[in-house]
């Protein structure tokens, strides 16, 4: 910020009062509109399912991932240089953490769910 | 960063700093806040998974296609995004230092949010009313939880901005409280994000299913 009292005396150049982050006018018009169409477009292909399932499900899962990544460009200003680099480690790490975790989650329930003995009933015929 | 010189011969070799230099007030809250963030991402994987694993599982119960309104979900959408744009408008006029105009879009957000809420109560509501409550099956139980919990930050987030509106009005624009409308600026995109995951993964994919 421009009236930062410790700005005069910034010997070190660095540990200065943390500057907030630099919004623009720009920057949430485009985050906006491209979260508009990245969300509209998928709604209307589940709602009126004009493709198969599966090349519904693959766009709709992409459009997320390009949302996702709007939304942090544009609305939470993201970017290599924030925090000289810390936020964007921590939020690499936090993607491996979470990659591992949710592919493992879902391979190891896989397998259990196929590896389990057959039930003398399917639960879906139980009343 | 620290710069290191390497001193004469003679002395040894030092790799931190003797100097004491100022820390100013809140120098490390943005990082703090989003370390934070981060952490709140893993307790949403963890739920994301748990649904990604039980989500079909319905115990001869209704399935995600007998439940959902899918034209509800995106009006529900739409409220998120809004409240994401007037919070920037926010963003923008505390960056103007205008107090009024911060205290107007932060309130617009409120709303925004109020109104998500409603709708996602009203949602549940309708759900428990049919049987469909959390106890009906494992899928419901996953489903609950996890909306439920997004719900429940939002709840917190509005909130946070109710407390921001009044700090605002008492004290005006210094720079605590400069931090603290970055920081929920912060927390509110981050649930926008989290729910784009939410509509996605559990309502689009379950109509899918």
């Amino acid at each position: 910020m421009s009236h930062d009292p410790h700005a005069a005396d910034h010997a070190h150049g660095d540990h200065g009062a943390a500057p907030l982050p630099h919004a623009s006018r720009r920057d949430y018009a485009i985050g906006f509109i491209l979260s508009v169409i990245l969300t509209a477009i998928p709604f209307w292909l589940v709602m009126a399912q004009p493709l198969a399932a599966g090349t519904t499900v693959a766009i709709v899962m992409a459009f997320a991932a390009v949302q996702i990544v709007v939304h942090m460009v544009y609305f939470l200003h993201m970017s290599p240089k924030a925090e000289d680099g810390w936020s964007l480690t921590s939020l690499l790490f936090t993607i491996i953490v979470v990659v591992i975790m949710l592919s493992g989650s879902l391979w190891v329930m896989y397998h259990l769910n196929s590896n389990m003995m057959p039930t003398p009933m399917d639960m879906r015929q139980m009343p | 960063m620290t710069t290191t010189t390497f001193p004469a011969k003679d002395q040894p070799v030092q790799y931190y700093e003797l100097d004491e230099h100022p820390h100013p007030e809140g120098h490390s809250t943005m990082l703090g806040f989003w370390i934070y963030l981060m952490s709140d991402c893993l307790i949403f994987a963890i739920l994301f998974a748990c649904y990604a694993v039980l989500g079909g599982n319905y115990a001869a119960g209704p399935s995600p296609k007998d439940l959902f309104e899918l034209p509800l979900v995106a009006v529900n959408t739409a409220m998120l995004l809004f409240s994401s744009l007037t919070y920037g408008f926010a963003m923008l006029a505390m960056q103007a230092g205008s107090v009024p105009r911060t205290r107007l879009w932060l309130a617009v957000t409120g709303l925004f949010g109020a109104a998500f809420l409603g709708i996602e109560l009203y949602e549940f509501a309708h759900l428990i009313h049919e049987g469909a409550g959390p106890q009906r099956s494992a899928f419901l139980s996953a489903f609950f939880t996890l909306v439920g919990t997004h719900g429940l930050h939002v709840t917190f987030g509005i909130v946070w901005l109710i407390t921001l509106i009044v700090q605002l009005g008492r004290k005006g624009l210094i720079p605590a409280n400069q931090r603290r409308v970055a920081c929920l600026s912060m927390f509110w995109h981050f649930l926008d994000v989290v729910w784009i995951g939410v509509f996605t993964l559990v309502y689009l994919m379950g109509m899918l299913r």
